[in-house]
């Protein structure tokens, strides 16, 4: 009896659910314009949270309606999220992380009236759709002007008799030995280097772009093993609370993590996407091409370093910043300058990167010349993976 | 007698309970559950709780895709359900459903990756499902022999079995990552879509409730109706007896124990050439746990899971269009989700016990 009840029901469940199904999808024809946001976490990852405010601040900027689905997985989820968010009515789609690409595709294939915007993937310009784009930003700008506030906090260490010059070890928490995460690592070190030329560093991989505890965990050993700077491309507050607990001076990413660690936070570099959300919400709205590639600068206002934490900065930071930021502008000064590191010792002329992604990570694309190694110039995502001298890596597992 | 103090309360097991009044008790604890979440949604949000109910229902039933998603969720959860189902009749507690669904994935994700560029769809498809069976049921195998031979705790060994399977899944998507460096391997064949389970007119999700619908019938039989069935119940409710009518009891546990991983293979193998198309150390996405809910929930009865699977991927699903709607984090949701289940969970107490007050209990004699 229990059974014949308990099918009754279901059936009877399941057909109020088809009702339901037809009704409330033949009413919507909304007028205003809609943008839907897909990311990978909430607003407790800093990376996304970065995110979120970057995807809040465009829509209200613009008068467009916002939709944020959060804590989608890089699986069939992130397909789903985004046809769910076309049947909302959303004209434009915005992914957040890198393993969301694939199904981004997915999505741009199957409805081609949709535009299909993804950071920090690398598949665009080889997939050929009209409507799906990747989006980046010289964030390697940034992290080397994070490396410059380093560099300048080790010598004062070194200038105050706290560390000799051959202390002047950094750590750095590092997510996958991915060509985001390398080329991310190395301009900050290279940025620590131009101030302070003794500096070396040690980076270690958590395996993961988002774990605390593992974050902390290596933030910890790094501390351990003598390194007196600590900086992460990892989203949590797990590094940044390690160095606050030790009193290890820390440049954060994603954001200022002064909150959590108010006695050892120098500065943060962040990518703002608002300009980058805007420009496509615009161009779509518009009816303009979205380029393949997008790269925001320090010029689009997409690279920025946050307020420079004074208590805790070397005096004359935030002036030498300002320099080394005005000579990038310029042209003057480039972030992989290949006369400022050596490969195995020898310097490095030529280098033919894996831009155009494929499962042999076939080297096909020649990015050295004129002296500088071009990043984020043959497609947006990073793709700079030398392995410089002076960083000594701990772990490649990951 | 007289003499003794009575408690003010005392819990007597019931007689039988009717159906209607076992309902009653069941639809009472979900209307209490609406209550207090309405209580804590009140207090700590200030939002109108019948506002986040219909939420709920919305991110069920909201559109055709999202009920079409919602039956594509119940069908895998279901499926893993029905997988563990057998052993747990038998009271062996597989709780490593999670490492043989994630193994049974890998297994398709290995044909889909070494054998999609020499070998046609078709074959491709086939190995798939043979060796993702295989896998699966060998996961279970492992700890069914040594259980069956050695008397081995199967609780603790399934679960570091899981742990195992999660390390091999990690290890094979480093090896085969795309690109290089990037933690994942993205969808396979993206482009050929070889080893992609055939899609049944246009809905991509078809063939997976098709084939969990036709595993649920035939576990009702098999456990209701065949001879198997019958052992699997004796084990299960005396051991001693089953070996003094002549079962051998070894023989059910691995056969029991190999089916039950056989069918978490198909789960993995759904979710991989069926949906996901490509290997994640999260692509189970824990159901080898809720499962165990699911299928306690419905007392073990394959036709009860559906409701059960159905009641869990209803909160589920509405959980996302909270946060969506509300800007609420999903933990706000997952607490619903948690007050809803203890009651749910707790109605099942108040059918198979009665609470007897002092007074009542006099008047009783």
């Amino acid at each position: 009896m229990k059974k014949i009840i308990a099918l009754l029901l279901a059936t009877v469940m399941v057909f109020a659910l088809c009702a339901c199904g037809k009704s409330s999808d033949s009413g919507s024809a909304a007028p205003e314009f809609k943008a839907g946001f897909i990311f990978l976490h909430d607003e407790n990852s800093t990376y996304d949270a970065n995110f979120i405010n970057a995807a809040n601040a465009a829509c209200a900027n613009l008068g467009v309606t916002g939709i944020l689905k959060t804590n989608i997985p890089e699986g069939q989820e992130c397909y789903e999220a985004a046809a769910e968010l076309v049947d909302a009515g959303c004209s434009v789609i915005f992914a957040d992380s890198f393993g969301h690409e694939d199904y981004m595709i997915q999505a741009a294939k199957e409805f081609p009236n949709v535009q299909f915007c993804h950071a920090t993937g690398t598949k665009a310009h080889t997939e050929g759709l009209a409507n799906y784009h990747n989006a980046f930003a010289s964030i390697y700008e940034g992290r080397f002007l994070a490396g410059v506030a380093a560099g300048m906090k080790l010598n004062e260490m070194i200038d105050s008799g706290n560390i000799t010059a051959e202390q002047a070890k950094m750590g750095y928490i590092g997510a996958f030995t991915y060509a985001e995460v390398i080329s991310g690592y190395t301009s900050f070190y290279l940025g620590a280097k131009y101030i302070c030329p003794s500096t070396t560093m040690e980076v270690t991989f958590t395996g993961s772009w988002y774990d605390e505890t593992a974050e902390k965990e290596g933030a910890t050993k790094l501390i351990n093993d003598n390194c007196v700077l600590i900086s992460q491309h990892a989203d949590s507050m797990g590094a940044p609370t390690a160095c606050e607990n030790a009193g290890v001076p820390n440049v954060s990413y994603n954001g200022s993590t002064k909150a959590v660690a108010p006695n050892t936070f120098i500065v943060s570099s962040r990518i703002d996407w608002t300009p980058y959300f805007e420009y496509a919400i615009k161009a779509t709205q518009n009816g303009e091409a979205i380029p393949a590639d997008w790269t925001g600068t320090i010029d689009t206002k997409s690279v920025l370093l946050t307020e420079v934490n004074t208590d805790v900065a070397a005096a004359g930071t935030v002036e030498k910043i300002a320099e080394v930021q005005a000579a990038l502008e310029n042209g003057s000064l480039h972030v992989f300058d290949t006369s400022f590191f050596t490969v195995g010792g020898e310097a490095v002329n030529s280098y033919k990167a894996d831009v155009d992604t494929d499962p042999a990570y076939t080297p096909d694309t020649e990015v050295v010349a004129n002296g500088y190694f071009h990043e984020s110039e043959f497609r947006s995502a990073p793709y700079f993976d030398l392995q410089i001298d002076g960083i000594d890596l701990l772990d490649v597992a990951f | 007698m007289e003499k003794t103090k009575e408690p003010l309360i005392h819990i007597t097991k019931r007689g039988n309970i009717s159906t209607a009044g076992a309902w009653a008790v069941r639809v009472a604890a979900i209307v209490c559950a609406m209550l207090v979440c309405a209580v804590v949604t009140t207090l700590t949000t200030g939002i109108n709780p019948v506002a986040v109910f219909a939420s709920i229902f919305q991110g069920a039933f909201g559109t055709t895709r999202k009920v079409w998603m919602l039956f594509q969720n119940l069908a895998i959860l279901l499926c893993v359900s029905l997988a563990v189902t057998p052993a747990f009749k038998m009271r062996c507690w597989n709780l490593g459903a999670e490492g043989q669904v994630l193994i049974g994935g890998l297994a398709s994700a290995s044909c889909m990756i070494l054998l999609g560029n020499t070998l046609p769809n078709w074959l491709v498809i086939l190995l798939m499902v043979i060796f993702s069976v295989l896998a699966g049921a060998i996961w279970a195998g492992i700890p069914a022999f040594f259980k069956a031979r050695f008397n081995t705790n199967e609780t603790l060994f399934t679960l570091m079995m899981n742990y195992v399977a999660t390390q091999l899944v990690a290890f094979f998507v480093i090896l085969w990552e795309v690109p290089k460096g990037a933690g994942q391997i993205g969808i396979i064949n993206q482009n050929s879509q070889v080893g992609w389970l055939p899609q049944i007119g246009s809905s991509k999700y078809l063939l997976n409730i098709i084939v969990v619908a036709v595993i649920t019938v035939a576990m009702f039989i098999y456990l209701r109706y065949s001879k198997h069935g019958y052992e699997i119940s004796v084990v299960g409710e005396s051991e001693r007896t089953a070996r003094y009518i002549g079962i051998k009891v070894e023989n059910v546990i691995l056969r029991t124990m190999l089916l039950s991983g056989a069918i978490c293979g198909i789960a993995g193998l759904l979710l991989v050439g069926g949906t996901d198309h490509t290997i994640t150390t999260s692509i189970a996405g824990g159901r080898g746990f809720t499962a165990v809910m699911v299928s306690w929930l419905a007392k073990f009865n394959p036709i009860t899971m559906v409701l059960t699977s159905f009641l869990l991927v209803l909160l589920d699903r509405g959980a996302g269009e909270i946060s969506t709607n509300f800007g609420l984090n999903k933990s706000f949701s997952d607490i619903l989700t948690g007050i809803i289940l203890f009651f749910i969970i707790g109605s099942e107490f108040f059918i198979q016990y009665k609470i007897n007050f002092r007074k009542a209990a006099k008047e009783d004699r």
